[in-house]
C-alpha cells in the first residue's frame, strides 16, 4: 500500500455557537460551555473562566448531553389512574393539573397549613422553595439535608461559622499537608480533583482517613483504613498528643477562640457550665494587661488563655482548661483507641507529630498586614499549612456531629482555619450560629408562618414544641430528640407522617427525592406506608404530589406528577441566599437559563411554584390585586428583594448593571449574567484574605456586599455554649425540661465539648451476630439515581457488587461470581460480591444507587441494574431496633438528626446464585416506555 | 500491508500520571462526546438503555489492585488508549492502507472510507486499544484529537485532546515527545516516565509516570520530638500553659 495520507481537515467548525450556563449532573455546580449546532446541544465542556472548575469537567458533565436527551424525561403532567405504586398514569393539562393541586392546597392553607409537608430533595434553590412554604404557612418544609451532612454543616457553624464545602475549602495554593476524610464525591467534586492536582504537583503530601482506598483515597500518599464511626475517636487521640505535648497555636486560641472565655464552675450554680457574662451579656475573658475582667470582644483585650476568676464563691476557668482537663486523660490516649479504631497506636501518634511538625516548623507568612477587630495590627498574616476535608464519611453517624466539632476543634488547636495553607471559608461564609436565624414554626391558619423554617437555637426556649411537649413539625425537628436539626429530617417524613406521629397530614409534596428507593432507609418499609390505606379504604398519606424530571422510582407512589425540565431546559439561581459556589478568595454566584427550549409539556417547578402560590393567593406571590406577581422563576430571581437592596442574585444589580452585592432591581440582570458566561464573582480584597471572621477589613467588605448589614466578628466556639444549655435542662436546669426518656442521652450528647460515644445502634444490636460494618460510596461517573438513565454513564457503572475485605472473603471461601446473602438486624439482600484488598478488614461497601426497581428510569426490564444492582438501603431502618418502650426512636444523630446511614451493621454468608438480586421488587409500569435500543448521537451534518 | 513512514522528528502524545489519576473517568466521557460529534463515524451504543449495554470508547480507565509485600494494598487507576506507536503493528497490518501514521507528527489514524472493519489492527494491538464501531463496521480509535490540536477554530489554550482540557487532577499532558525540551519530555525526564509493555517492541509515543511510593510516613521515633510530653494530666498542662504563656511577646505579667 502507499503512504499517501488522506487530505484531512483539521480546523472542522466546532459549533454554531456557544451557550454558557451551569451544569446540574450533580451538587457541584460547575460552569459549562454548552456547545450548540442546528439548535441541538453538540458537546459539553467546562468553562475555563468559571470559579469552580475553571475548564475541567467530571464524567458526569461531559454526559450531560446524555441526561437531557434521556428517554426517561417526563413528557407532560400526569394524575394517577391505577394503584399507587403501579405506574399506571393518564396524561393530562397543565391547568387540570394546577387545578388538582390548587383543589387540595387550599382547604389546607385555610384551615391547618401543618397538614402540608411540603419537602424538596437535592434542589438547588432552597432559599425560593423555603420562601414559598413560609408564604404558605406550614411548618413542614425542609430540604434534603437531614439525610444528607447536616452533621458537618451543623457543628461547622456551630463551632467556627462554616464547615466544608460550600462554605469552606482547604488553602489549596499554601497547603503542605491535607487530611482528608471520607467524602461523597459530589461533596465537591471538581475543586477536590483540581486541588488534590495541585497538591501533587508542589509535591505537597495527601493523607487519606478512610475504610475503603479507592478513588482520591487510591492517590493519598499515606492510607489510614480507619474502622467505621471511630473518626472521633481517632480526632481526640490526635488532638490528645497535640495537647499533651504542648503543640497548639496559643496565641491563635487566646485572640480568635473562646478558649479564653471563662466558665462558671460551681455545680450548683443554674449557670454552672455557662460563659460569665457582663450586664451587656457579653462572655467575659480575663484581660492580660490589666489582670482584670473584660469583654471577649473590647479594644485592645488582650485575652489570657490561663486567667481564672472568682466571685461570690464561685470559680471560673478558661475554656482552655477544662479542655486540658478532659483532653489528656489517658480515656483518649492513643493506646487506649487504637483497637477501636483500627489504627496502631504509634500511627496515631507519628500522625498527630506530623501535624505538629508541618503545622509549626513548616509555618508560612504572607506579607499582608491587617487589623483585627479588637484594633491590633498584625503587619503579617502567619500561616498554618495543615489542612483538613470531610463530608459524609464522618457525619452520617450517630456520633457524627461530636465527630465532625472533633475535626473543627482539631484545625482551630493547631491554629489552621482560616490562615494561608489552613482551612479557608468562602464568602458570604464565615458567618456564625448567632447570624443565622433562629427556627420558626408558629402556624397561622390562612397566613404566612412567623418566619423561617430553619435555623439555629441556642437553648431549649428555641425548640418547636407546643406547651404540651409535643413537636410542631412533622419530622420532629428542633425536639428533645435532635435539639439542633438545622436541616430537617426528611427522612422521618413519611415515616412520621404514616404513623401519625407527631400527627397525621394531608398533603405530601415533594420535590426531586427518590423517596420510595435509595433516598430513604426501609425502602421497602416507605413504599408500603406510600400504600397503606385506612380501614376506609384510604391512603393514609391522602394525598401526594410529586415533581422531577425523569421517570423516577418515586414517580409511581405519587397521585399528580409535575413534569420538570431538564437542566438545560431552565432558569436556576445559585443563590448567596442559599448554597453558593463562592471561592475562598471570591464571591460569586450563578444562574441557569434555557439553552434550549424544551420539546415537552413540562415547566420548571419553580416557575410552577410561582403559578401555585398565586393561584392560593400567598403572600410575597401575589399583587395587591391578586394578580400572580411572579409569571415564572426568572421573574422572581431578577425582581425578589430579600432584604433591601439584596435579592437572589448579587451580581449586575441596579439598572445598569454596575452594584455588586447590594443594589437595586435590574431589568436586564439574567441577560448580563449570560453575556458573563453565566455567572458573577467579585473578589475579595488581598487583605481581607484570610482571618475572615477577625479581620475587620473582611467584616467591612461583608458589609458593603450586603452579606450582613452591621459588621459582626466573633471568635470560634471550642466551647460550644447552646449546647450546654440543652445538657444543662437535661440535668434538672431551667423550666423547659426533656421528657424522661431522653434525660440520660442528652446529658451525654449535648456535650459542649467534643466527645466521642459509639453508634446508637450498637446498643440496640448483637455485635456478635451482626459485627461487619457496611457502607456505601458515591462513584465519581455517576450521581445518585440520575446516572443510570444516562447511556454513556451507565456503561462505566452498569452494576455494584459488595466488596469484600480478605478476612471476610477468605472465611465464606468466596470465589469471582459467588452471591452472598447479607443480613442487618433489620433486613436482608442477596447480591453479587467481589474481593478487595484495599479495605479496612471489618467493612464491606457498594457504590451508592446503581441499584434500579425495573421499570424506572426508562430502563430494559433485564437491566443490569435492576437484576445484578442493589440498594443497601433494604438493610437500613429510620427506626432504631424496638427497646421495648413503644417509643419510636429514629436511627438518626441525637443532636442534629442527621440520618445515621453509616452506622449499619451487618453479617456475611455465602448464598446459592439466584436469578437476580434480592428483594426482587415488582416492576413498576413505565410512564415513558422504554429508550432506544441503539444510539448513534451526532447532530451535526 | 501498509508502510509505516519514517519517524518523524514530531512525536505527539499523552503523558498519564499514575500517580495523580483518581480514576474519576472524566477523560472516557469527555472523548466519546467530542468523537461522537465530530472526527469520522459517531461512537455508538448498543442496547443503551437494555440489559448489557457497550458501546465504543477511544479510552477506558482500568483499576488495578497491587499488594506490595509489605503493607497496605493499593488501588491504581489506568487510563487507556492508542498509545500512537512508532512501530505501530496495527498500521503494518491493514490489508487496505485505512490505518495509517501521519508522517508530520506521528499521530496513528484510520482513513474510515478505506476501512473494511476486518479488526486485524485491533487483533495485533497488544494493548487493546482499539475498536470495532458496531453500528458503523469501521475501527475506531484515538485520533489525539487532531480535529481540535490544529483547529483554528477553536481559541489556542483548547488546542488539545479533548481528555487533557477536562482531566480536573491534571493528569494528563499532551505535547511533543519527540522536543526533549517540551514540558512533557521534561516531566517524562524527572518522573521516569515508562514505556507500557516496552517488551512488545512498538515504541509507544504515549508515556506513564509512575505512582510514588505509598504509606512511607516516617516512623514515630523520628517524629517523637514533635510529640515531647510537656504535661501528663490537666493540672501539669496548666502549669505548662502559665509559663508557656509569659514567654510568648509581650508575656511577662
Amino acid at each position: 500500500m502507499s503512504l499517501d495520507q488522506p487530505q484531512l481537515d483539521t480546523s472542522p467548525a466546532v459549533s454554531d455557537e456557544v451557550r454558557k450556563t451551569t451544569c446540574y449532573m450533580c451538587a457541584c455546580r460547575c460552569g459549562i460551555n454548552v456547545h450548540m449546532k442546528d439548535g441541538k446541544v453538540a458537546y459539553i465542556e467546562g468553562n475555563k473562566d468559571h470559579p469552580v472548575n475553571q475548564g475541567v469537567l467530571c464524567a458526569k458533565g461531559s454526559a450531560g448531553i446524555m441526561q437531557h436527551n434521556a428517554p426517561s424525561r417526563l413528557r407532560a403532567p400526569l394524575k394517577r389512574v391505577g394503584p399507587r405504586g403501579s405506574g399506571e398514569f393518564e396524561e393530562i393539562s397543565w391547568e387540570e393539573a394546577l387545578t388538582m393541586a390548587t383543589d387540595w392546597l387550599k382547604p389546607i392553607r385555610e384551615n391547618n397549613p401543618e397538614k402540608l409537608a411540603f419537602f424538596t430533595g437535592r434542589d438547588q434553590s432552597q432559599s425560593f422553595t423555603g420562601f414559598w412554604a413560609q408564604g404558605f404557612g406550614t411548618p413542614n418544609f425542609a430540604a434534603h439535608g437531614g439525610f444528607c451532612s447536616v452533621n458537618m454543616a451543623a457543628a461547622g457553624i456551630y463551632t467556627m461559622g462554616g464547615a466544608f464545602w460550600e462554605f469552606g475549602q482547604p488553602d489549596w495554593d499554601h497547603t503542605k499537608l491535607f487530611m482528608l476524610f471520607g467524602v461523597a464525591e459530589d461533596h465537591d467534586s471538581n475543586p477536590i480533583k483540581m486541588g488534590i492536582g495541585k497538591l501533587k504537583k508542589r509535591g505537597a503530601r495527601m493523607v487519606g482517613v478512610n475504610p475503603i482506598r479507592t478513588g482520591y483515597n487510591a492517590v493519598a500518599d499515606d492510607w489510614v483504613g480507619i474502622t467505621p464511626g471511630t473518626d472521633g475517636l481517632f480526632i481526640l487521640a490526635m488532638v490528645h498528643c497535640l495537647m499533651k505535648a504542648g503543640k497548639v497555636d496559643l496565641d491563635y486560641l487566646a485572640r480568635f477562640t473562646n478558649a479564653s472565655v471563662l466558665i462558671n464552675q460551681d455545680p450548683k450554680s443554674d449557670q454552672y457550665g455557662l460563659f460569665l457574662r457582663d450586664k451587656d451579656g457579653q462572655p467575659q475573658v480575663i484581660d492580660r494587661n490589666t489582670g482584670q475582667l473584660a469583654a471577649w470582644n473590647g479594644k485592645g483585650v488582650d485575652p489570657d488563655l490561663a486567667g481564672t476568676y472568682r466571685a461570690k464563691g464561685i470559680s471560673h476557668r478558661p475554656v482552655f482548661h477544662l479542655m486540658a482537663d478532659r483532653y489528656l486523660s489517658d480515656e483518649y490516649a492513643p493506646e487506649a483507641v487504637a483497637e477501636r479504631c483500627g489504627i496502631p497506636a504509634e500511627r496515631i501518634r507519628a500522625l498527630a507529630a506530623d501535624l505538629a511538625r508541618v503545622a509549626f516548623d513548616e509555618a508560612i507568612e504572607l506579607d499582608r498586614p491587617w487589623t483585627d477587630f479588637r484594633g491590633k495590627k498584625h503587619d503579617k498574616m502567619i500561616g498554618r499549612p495543615v489542612s483538613f476535608h470531610a463530608m459524609r464519611g464522618i457525619s452520617a453517624h450517630s456520633n457524627g456531629f461530636q465527630t465532625c466539632r472533633a475535626l473543627h476543634v482539631l484545625q482551630i488547636i493547631l491554629g489552621s482555619v482560616e490562615v494561608p495553607g489552613g482551612m479557608r471559608f468562602k464568602p458570604p461564609y464565615p458567618k456564625p450560629a448567632t447570624a443565622h436565624p433562629k427556627p420558626h414554626g408558629k402556624v397561622t391558619p390562612g397566613a404566612a408562618l412567623d418566619g423561617p423554617h430553619l435555623g439555629y437555637t441556642h437553648g431549649p426556649e428555641d425548640l418547636l414544641l407546643h406547651d404540651d411537649g409535643s413537636p410542631k413539625r412533622i419530622d420532629k425537628a428542633y425536639t428533645w430528640d435532635n435539639p439542633m436539626s438545622a436541616h430537617g429530617l426528611m427522612h422521618m417524613v413519611i415515616s412520621n407522617a404514616h404513623a401519625g406521629d407527631p400527627y397525621k397530614i394531608d398533603t405530601l409534596f415533594m420535590y426531586m427525592a427518590n423517596m420510595s428507593w435509595n433516598s430513604s432507609m426501609n425502602t421497602g418499609g416507605v413504599t408500603r406506608m406510600l400504600t397503606d390505606k385506612d380501614e376506609n379504604g384510604d391512603y393514609v398519606i391522602p394525598h401526594i404530589i410529586y415533581s422531577d424530571a425523569y421517570s423516577s422510582e418515586m414517580v409511581a407512589y405519587a397521585d399528580l406528577i409535575l413534569p420538570d425540565t431538564t437542566y438545560l431546559e431552565r432558569h436556576d439561581c445559585i443563590s448567596l441566599l442559599d448554597r453558593p459556589i463562592c471561592e475562598a478568595d471570591g464571591v460569586a454566584d450563578a444562574i441557569r437559563w434555557p439553552v434550549v427550549e424544551p420539546d415537552r409539556d413540562v415547566r420548571g417547578f419553580q416557575s410552577v411554584l410561582c403559578d401555585l402560590g398565586a393561584r392560593l393567593g400567598m403572600p410575597g406571590f401575589v399583587n395587591e390585586d391578586g394578580s400572580q406577581k411572579y409569571q415564572g422563576y426568572a421573574d422572581y430571581i431578577t425582581n425578589h428583594i430579600r432584604r433591601p437592596g439584596v435579592g437572589p442574585l448579587a451580581g449586575f444589580r441596579n439598572a445598569d448593571g454596575s452594584g455588586k452585592g447590594r443594589g437595586d432591581v435590574n431589568p436586564d440582570q439574567i441577560q448580563n449574567y449570560i453575556d458573563n458566561g453565566g455567572f458573577w464573582l467579585e473578589h475579595v480584597p488581598e487583605n481581607a484574605a484570610y482571618y475572615k471572621p477577625f479581620n475587620a477589613e473582611y467584616q467591612d467588605w461583608a458589609v458593603k456586599m450586603g452579606f450582613y448589614d452591621a459588621v459582626q466578628p466573633y471568635i470560634f466556639q471550642l466551647y460550644v455554649e447552646p449546647l450546654r444549655k440543652f445538657q444543662a435542662a437535661a440535668e434538672g436546669i431551667g423550666e423547659r425540661q426533656p421528657p424522661e426518656h431522653l434525660r440520660e442521652r442528652l446529658k451525654v450528647t449535648m456535650d459542649p465539648l467534643p466527645i466521642w460515644y459509639g453508634a446508637l445502634e450498637d446498643d440496640q444490636v448483637d455485635l456478635d451476630t451482626y459485627p461487619v460494618h457496611a457502607l456505601t460510596q458515591r462513584p465519581m461517573a455517576m450521581y445518585h439515581s440520575w446516572g443510570t438513565q444516562n447511556a454513556w454513564l451507565r456503561q462505566i457503572h452498569g452494576h455494584n457488587p459488595l466488596y469484600v475485605p480478605t478476612k471476610i472473603w477468605e472465611a465464606n471461601g468466596f470465589a469471582e461470581g459467588d452471591w452472598a446473602k447479607v443480613s442487618s438486624a433489620h433486613g436482608s439482600i442477596v447480591v453479587p460480591v467481589a474481593h478487595q484488598a484495599s479495605l479496612n478488614a471489618n467493612t464491606v461497601w457498594t457504590w451508592n444507587a446503581i441499584g434500579k426497581r425495573k421499570g424506572a428510569w426508562a430502563l430494559d426490564e433485564g437491566a443490569t441494574e435492576a437484576t445484578k444492582g442493589f440498594l443497601l438501603n433494604h438493610l437500613i431502618h429510620e427506626l432504631l431496633p424496638p427497646k421495648g418502650d413503644g417509643l419510636r426512636w429514629a436511627n438518626s444523630d441525637p443532636v442534629t438528626g442527621q440520618a445515621a446511614w453509616f452506622d449499619l451493621r451487618v453479617k456475611i454468608e455465602k448464598s446459592a446464585v439466584p436469578n437476580e438480586a434480592q428483594p426482587a421488587m415488582p416492576a413498576i409500569k413505565s410512564p415513558v416506555g422504554k429508550g432506544p435500543s441503539e444510539l448513534e448521537w451526532k447532530v451535526g451534518k | 500491508m501498509t508502510q509505516l513512514p519514517p519517524p518523524s522528528a514530531k512525536k505527539l502524545g499523552l503523558v498519564i500520571d499514575l500517580d495523580t489519576c483518581v480514576g474519576c473517568h472524566a477523560c472516557v466521557i469527555s472523548c466519546k462526546g467530542w468523537n461522537t460529534e465530530n472526527y469520522g463515524a459517531p461512537l455508538s451504543d448498543q442496547q443503551a438503555y437494555g440489559a448489557n449495554p457497550s458501546g465504543t470508547f477511544l479510552n477506558r480507565v482500568h483499576s488495578y489492585e497491587v499488594q506490595p509485600d509489605q503493607g497496605a494494598a493499593q488501588l491504581i487507576h489506568f487510563p487507556k488508549s492508542c498509545l500512537h506507536c512508532e512501530d505501530a503493528p496495527c498500521v503494518t497490518v491493514c490489508p487496505t492502507g485505512a490505518s495509517y501514521k501521519r508522517a508530520e507528527d506521528g499521530i496513528v489514524l484510520v482513513n474510515e472510507s478505506d476501512c473494511i472493519g476486518c479488526g486485524l489492527c485491533a487483533w495485533a494491538c497488544p494493548y487493546g486499544a482499539r475498536e470495532l464501531d458496531a453500528k458503523e463496521g469501521v475501527m475506531k480509535k484515538c485520533t489525539l484529537c487532531v480535529d481540535r490540536i490544529y483547529n483554528e477554530n477553536l481559541p489556542e489554550e483548547d488546542r488539545q485532546p479533548a481528555c487533557v482540557r477536562t482531566c480536573p487532577a491534571g493528569a494528563r499532558h499532551f505535547g511533543d515527545l519527540g522536543d526533549e525540551n517540551s514540558d512533557v519530555s521534561k516531566l517524562v525526564a524527572e518522573r521516569g516516565g515508562f514505556d507500557l509493555m516496552p517488551e512488545q517492541g512498538t515504541k509507544p509515543v504515549n508515556k506513564y509516570l509512575p505512582p510514588r511510593p505509598k504509606d512511607e510516613m516516617p516512623e514515630f521515633d523520628v517524629l517523637a520530638p514533635y510529640l515531647e510530653p510537656i504535661a501528663s494530666d490537666g493540672k501539669g498542662f496548666v502549669g505548662w500553659l502559665d509559663k508557656a504563656l509569659s514567654a510568648l511577646p509581650g508575656g511577662a505579667k
